[in-house]
């Protein structure tokens, strides 16, 4: 296979593979969910779940103080990092050209040297939240191989990114090639992993919110 | 100029196989200086293309003299150029290159002993002239091969009833080197594409026991090919190449990185339409499917039409036709960072799909808790006492 066949094919078989597995296992995922239903609450509604869950779904985003006190790095390097992994992949030029060729409209992207920059930002916080992980005690022990796998997975497409817009060491078809790779192994890991965080803190904040809500009080 | 005996020893290694192209060549046969000089090429202008060869592939100036002199005192090699499927389109790149330069002049230089587009001779004369060259100057001529070689049927493609097959192996046995120009001879090229109907091949895929230089694109810069044919006549050797067989000189950075319009690639200016704003300003091809960022070749650099420009500065995206596969890359309007295949209509099949297998699997769920709630039974204290 010539380095541009192999282009090719993550441009192509590759990225539907990708796309059906990610997009099926996310559905599947979300549907389970939401279909299974929750019991139903016999006591007397004192307030407005959706009000309460919508809120919860945007307050959350914003730690309390004692929590911040008590993981402030960790804190600040996750928001630093899923910043950076906003930026990269969602305004980046030819991102949001692959976004627009597959959802019919685009949007403004940001110059090269700020996604360049954040990239290694991004690199850099999730290079420390692994250090940080493995010296602290009770985080290494509750940390599960899933984690690790996750964490690779995550951090994989920033670096080959990053390699395939400088192009170090090997050709362009090639290193844009791994890259594509390894973007569509995060795809396909994403429904079945600790990843659907993305989609499923959207509905255990609103959960959270709207039994808070039914009782009249504050989440 | 100095003697040549005394200027060998300050030659680099690999000059050893020279001595057999540059001299043992009849005593009425002119050199390639005498040659030049014959067509009114003045010493200064020689020197002048010397210095340019020199720097272009990146050589200290020291060498210039040493590449004029080289150059200077080559008897004419003898180069067979054979044709196989191609268009035609390396040949007219190079002999209409532009009107009487240097280049073109080497180029004339050589002894091309056979090149059926270019010879006089047809048919039978013109193989018989082919099968002298090759006997002369067995071990030592120069094979260029342009086209790619169908394995399909031999019948695909002859010439004097020979297939290409069996011409080429046949001539490459005594070739000194082979240079592959194009991107049929090198990698398959247009014949290759996809589905590939006469099983066409390069000359690589083919030829594994002699040196071969690829010199791709579609066709290949001039000055490439005679950059190529100018290292080879100084050194004897062939240049460094990269992993699939290019020059490094030429070859060694992409397009991306030496075009002038980079900068509005990095402040994400881009032209969205042929005619649009940013069309007009000379903003970058991204998006209109460009592959400079993927695709290694000289002509941001060394241009085209005596370095008039290239396909970007007139407008035109990049076709990558110096890669293998190019024509098969997903098309030459959509950008490198799009899908090839149609992923709207998978995501929307997949959707479906999924959720009607989403509410298939939540029924089956709720009849499992529907019929959990209904076996479930109160345990009393008597039962534990059992």
């Amino acid at each position: 296979m010539s380095e541009i066949e192999f282009l090719s094919w993550v441009r192509g078989t590759g990225f539907q593979i990708a796309v059906i597995i990610f997009i099926a296992g996310v559905i599947i995922r979300l549907g389970e969910i939401l279909l299974l239903g929750r019991k139903t609450n016999l006591a007397e509604a004192k307030g407005s779940e959706m009000g309460g869950g919508l809120r919860t779904v945007v307050t959350r985003s914003v730690p309390d103080k004692s929590t911040f006190k008590r993981s402030a790095f960790t804190i600040v390097a996750g928001y630093i990092f899923h910043i950076g992994l906003f930026v990269t992949i969602f305004l980046f030029a030819p991102h949001i050209l692959m976004f627009k060729d597959i959802l019919g409209f685009g949007w403004p992207s940001v110059p090269t040297p700020i996604v360049d920059a954040l990239t290694v930002v991004s690199i850099i916080a999730l290079l420390a939240i692994l250090v940080h992980r493995m010296r602290d005690n009770v985080l290494r022990f509750i940390t599960t191989t899933e984690d690790y796998l996750v964490w690779l997975l995550t951090i994989l497409p920033l670096i080959t990114g990053y390699i395939a817009f400088h192009r170090i060491g090997m050709t362009a078809p090639t290193l844009l090639a791994i890259h594509i790779l390894s973007v569509q192994l995060l795809l396909i890991a994403f429904p079945f992993t600790k990843l659907m965080h993305a989609f499923t803190l959207v509905l255990a904040r609103w959960y959270n919110g709207a039994i808070s809500g039914y009782r009249g009080v504050e989440s | 100029m100095t003697d040549r005996k005394n200027n060998k020893d300050k030659l680099p290694a690999g000059l050893d196989q020279h001595e057999g192209i540059h001299s043992e060549s009849g005593p009425f046969e002119k050199t390639l200086g005498e040659t030049l000089r014959s067509q009114g090429i003045s010493r200064r202008s020689f020197l002048k293309f010397c210095a340019a060869t020199a720097s272009m592939m990146a050589m200290s100036p020291a060498m210039i003299p040493k590449i004029a002199h080289a150059l200077e005192s080559a008897r004419r090699p003898s180069v067979i150029w054979l044709s196989f499927q191609e268009c035609t389109g390396c040949t007219e790149s190079l002999t209409r290159a532009h009107a009487s330069t240097i280049e073109s002049l080497i180029f004339d230089s050589i002894s091309l002993d056979y090149h059926h587009t270019l010879q006089a001779a047809a048919g039978h004369a013109a193989e018989e002239a082919r099968e002298a060259a090759m006997e002369e100057n067995f071990g030592k001529y120069l094979l260029v091969v342009d086209g790619s070689i169908p394995l399909g049927n031999p019948g695909y493609s002859t010439i004097a009833g020979i297939s290409n097959y069996d011409m080429l192996m046949e001539t490459a046995k005594g070739a000194a080197a082979i240079i592959a120009v194009g991107t049929c001879a090198t990698y398959g090229g247009i014949p290759h594409a996809d589905p590939n109907p006469t099983g066409a091949v390069s000359v690589g895929d083919i030829i594994k026991d002699k040196p071969i230089i690829n010199v791709p694109g579609c066709p290949p810069i001039p000055v490439v090919i005679t950059g190529v044919l100018t290292h080879f006549l100084t050194f004897g050797t062939i240049p460094e190449l990269d992993h699939i067989g290019r020059p490094k000189v030429f070859y060694g950075q992409s397009i991306h990185d030496r075009c002038y319009r980079r900068p509005f690639y990095d402040k994400g200016l881009f032209a969205e339409t042929f005619d649009d704003e940013g069309a007009r300003k000379g903003w970058c091809l991204y998006k209109l499917g460009c592959k400079g960022p993927t695709t290694y070749n000289a002509c941001a650099t060394t241009k085209w039409n005596n370095g008039t420009s290239f396909p970007i500065e007139s407008g035109h995206p990049c076709l990558g036709c110096s890669e293998p596969d190019f024509w098969d890359g997903g098309g030459f309007y959509k950008s490198i960072s799009m899908p090839t295949e149609n992923i709207t209509k998978t995501a929307i099949y997949t959707a479906a799909g999924a959720a009607a297998a989403g509410v298939a699997l939540g029924a089956m769920n709720r009849s499992k808790k529907n019929s959990a709630a209904a076996a479930h039974s109160k345990t009393t204290i008597d039962d534990l006492e059992k």
